[in-house]
């Protein structure tokens, strides 16, 4: 392809009315703390998986609201509980993040 | 002493045999069951243990003074201790000397196994021998001592703080009919051999309590209905005893050995965990001892209340109970009869399905430099970055050569992992790591969180490398010289962090070198007692609040011994320590630090 100087990237509008939600409502009832985010990135900034997989709990929680991937991310979690330490708002982040591993399909 | 009854038989000895046919059936049952579910290696272990001299021995020690003498219930209340051992060595001695009775006085009647229990009924007192006075003198001895354990106990329903108790769990229904049943077994047995004493013969309770009935009561029609009546609650009692907390006194006689044969809990219901189970007779210490019930809605959540729940199969309630505890160990290690808390919860985890699993093989991972001593600082020592630092800094003081393996992000322990129920996924980070720690060629391995020191302990194989806690390597640096410590002139109050102290069982290096720095207070609750921080990574599912309730909990204790400042040994406990207290607390590698040349 020629090099025209700037490249064209893929739409990222996200259309919510098609947005699968299913494990959002799911996790809206058995951790309801995760609707308290602030999205700070306190988690993210303090990830010990971050440099492997990119993990950020903050992402997690956007892309879930999305109906995005999360997987990829998920699977380099070590649990360490530093986000939960962290989480201005007390979100239990490592209970989220099993919740998350166990109702995922 | 004469057989007064020719057949050697009567009809109200049928309900006692009803119950002890059916425990003895059930108890072989189980046991039977319990032994197939062990794994082949774990059989084998146990049987080899039965037979082996060091290990019998220990065995018929412990029965004796756990089962009989609770001796460690006296050493946590006497009151306590007495009316355990008092009901369990009384009742024992009254079974042993009732065999001894049918031995020198009717040899015949001894493969009747009714006869002890029911002697003073089928003997006639012919004449008096000093040997006959003797052992009647010693059956009411003991019928006393057993009924003032039992007198005691009621006292206890009502009054448990005398016996060093706040709260005690609640009995269920099948509990109460137990307890009622037990209760009424030796006063009906007094009552029993009262009546019938001018004919078998008494001593010093039986004797005079039989002249005074005889006083007013006209005729003998009374004596068979109360020998029917202490048959029929014996019965009672034989028959619950499979479905209730009496349960744990056949299958303490099975925990013993297997708990000296070195067995661990492996699997979720089945082996020694369902021994445990069995074992727990819901003396309800754990839940003094629980840090979570400082809140009422946690009480509920206390190993008590696990035990109960796993014999009753719910479900739901095991799988809460299960993720709310911290698991700190203090149940476990003030339980009298050793049931692992922490561990059977472990494993109600493990059980669980996720769709979506950790693998941690793949992952690149930095080079650790060649050093012989090498430095891993854990993922929460990231989060407090000044105990790292202290850490290096003292090491190069004392001229140790030492490489930081994760001074910029590395890999988690996998404790974390493995306590969240992930044991795959927690043994594949923990071969990562000990490829690299094998790759930097070191033969120390210094740790500075005690969560990481205890999976390094427990879960690691590093061939020829000594893991060690960094508050045991300064103290050694210190004696050996190369470390110089000035004492400051503030107090330090050592607040124990689980994963060191009953994790571990490292207690005295933290407290030295603390001393040789500053000054030293105890507080109330420390070392095996010592409360968890809250911060524990072991629960899942307490909330913030709930865990800030703990702290506090935690904090008070340590106030109480006035001293200006808290030294920990844990990163997280110092996290989780300072932000609630009102006064500095610093980690010892800080202290150290400091007050080193
Ligand atoms: S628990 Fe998982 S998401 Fe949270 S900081 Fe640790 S690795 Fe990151
Ligand atoms: S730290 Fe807590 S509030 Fe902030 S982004 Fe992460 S989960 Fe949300
Ligand atoms: S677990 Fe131990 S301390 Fe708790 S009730 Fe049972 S025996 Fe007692
Ligand atoms: S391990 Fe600690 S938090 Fe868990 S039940 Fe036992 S005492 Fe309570």
């Amino acid at each position: 392809m020629a090099d025209f100087g700037f490249k064209l990237s893929k739409s990222s509008t996200l259309d919510l009315d098609r947005t699968d939600t299913r494990v959002y409502d799911i996790l809206c009832k058995t951790d309801p703390d995760i609707r308290t985010c602030m999205a700070c990135g306190s988690c993210s900034a303090s990830c010990t998986a971050a440099p492997f997989c990119g993990m950020s709990m903050r992402k997690v929680i956007l892309a879930l609201q999305r109906g995005q991937d999360v997987r990829p991310m998920l699977g380099k979690c070590m649990l360490c509980g530093k986000c939960t330490m962290v989480c201005p708002r007390g979100i239990n982040t490592r209970h989220l993040i099993l919740s998350i591993c166990k109702y995922y399909d | 002493m004469i057989d007064r009854i020719p057949s050697g038989f009567n009809p109200f000895v049928i309900p006692f045999l009803v119950g002890m046919g059916f425990v003895f059936a059930y108890c072989i049952y189980a046991l039977v069951k319990i032994l197939l579910q062990l794994s082949f290696e774990d059989r084998k272990k146990f049987f080899l243990s039965l037979v082996n001299p060091k290990t019998a021995a220990k065995n018929i020690r412990d029965m004796f003074c756990d089962c009989l003498f609770h001796v460690k219930l006296w050493k946590r209340n006497p009151l306590l201790g007495y009316m355990h051992s008092s009901i369990a060595f009384g009742w024992f001695m009254l079974i042993v000397l009732g065999h001894i009775e049918v031995i020198l006085f009717v040899p015949t009647r001894i493969n009747l196994f009714y006869y002890p229990i029911f002697f003073n009924f089928f003997v006639a007192e012919a004449d008096q021998t000093m040997k006959g006075s003797l052992l009647f003198f010693m059956m009411d001895f003991f019928l006393l001592v057993v009924l003032s354990g039992i007198a005691l106990a009621m006292v206890k329903r009502v009054r448990s703080r005398l016996f060093g108790m706040r709260r005690t769990a609640r009995p269920s229904l099948v509990n109460t009919i137990g307890l009622y049943a037990l209760w009424a077994i030796f006063p009906l047995r007094l009552l029993a051999e009262t009546f019938t004493a001018h004919i078998s013969g008494g001593s010093f309770l039986t004797g005079p309590a039989n002249w005074i009935f005889r006083q007013f009561l006209g005729n003998d029609l009374h004596y068979l209905p109360t020998w029917w009546a202490y048959s029929i609650v014996l019965g009672i009692f034989m028959c619950v005893l499979p479905f209730s907390r009496y349960m744990h006194i056949p299958a303490e006689m099975l925990l013993i050995p297997m708990r000296n044969a070195g067995l661990k809990i492996r699997n979720a219901r089945k082996g020694l965990t369902r021994v445990q189970v069995f074992t727990c007779p819901n003396c309800g210490v754990c839940i003094d001892a629980c840090p979570m019930s400082v809140s009422k809605e946690n009480i509920k959540d206390c190993t008590v209340y696990l035990t109960r729940q796993i014999r009753r199969g719910n479900e739901k309630r095991i799988a809460e109970i299960s993720d709310k505890c911290l698991l700190c160990g203090k149940c476990e290690a003030l339980c009298q009869v050793g049931v692992q808390g922490p561990e059977i919860r472990i494993q109600q985890r493990a059980i669980r399905d996720y769709s979506i699993r950790q693998d941690f093989s793949d992952i690149a991972v930095n080079e650790v430099r060649k050093s012989h001593v090498v430095y891993f600082s854990g993922c929460m020592s990231q989060l407090v970055p000044s105990v790292g630092r202290s850490v290096e800094s003292v090491l190069k003081k004392a001229g140790v050569e030492v490489e930081w393996m994760d001074r910029d992000g590395g890999l988690c322990c996998g404790r974390p992992m493995l306590t969240a129920g992930k044991t795959e996924e927690a043994r594949s980070l923990v071969a990562k790591n000990t490829e690299m720690i094998l790759s930097s060629g070191a033969d120390t391995l210094v740790v500075s969180c005690p969560i990481c020191y205890r999976m390094f302990v427990e879960n690691y194989a590093l061939p020829g490398v000594r893991v060690v806690h960094y508050s045991v390597y300064f103290d050694e640096l210190v004696k050996a010289g190369r470390l110089h410590l000035t004492k400051s002139d503030l107090c330090y109050v050592y607040h124990d962090p689980c994963e060191l102290g009953r994790g571990c069982g490292i207690y005295d290096e933290p407290r030295r070198l603390v001393g040789q720095s500053a000054a030293i207070a105890e507080s109330d609750r420390c070392r095996k007692e010592s409360i968890c921080c809250g911060g524990s990574l072991g629960s899942l599912s307490l909330t913030f609040r709930q865990r800030e309730k703990i702290t506090r909990a935690a904090l008070e204790n340590l106030y109480a011994s006035k001293a200006d400042a808290i030294a920990t040994a844990c990163p997280l406990c110092k996290a989780t320590l300072s932000r609630f207290s009102d006064r500095p607390v610093r980690d010892i590698a800080e202290i150290i630090d400091l007050q080193s040349r």
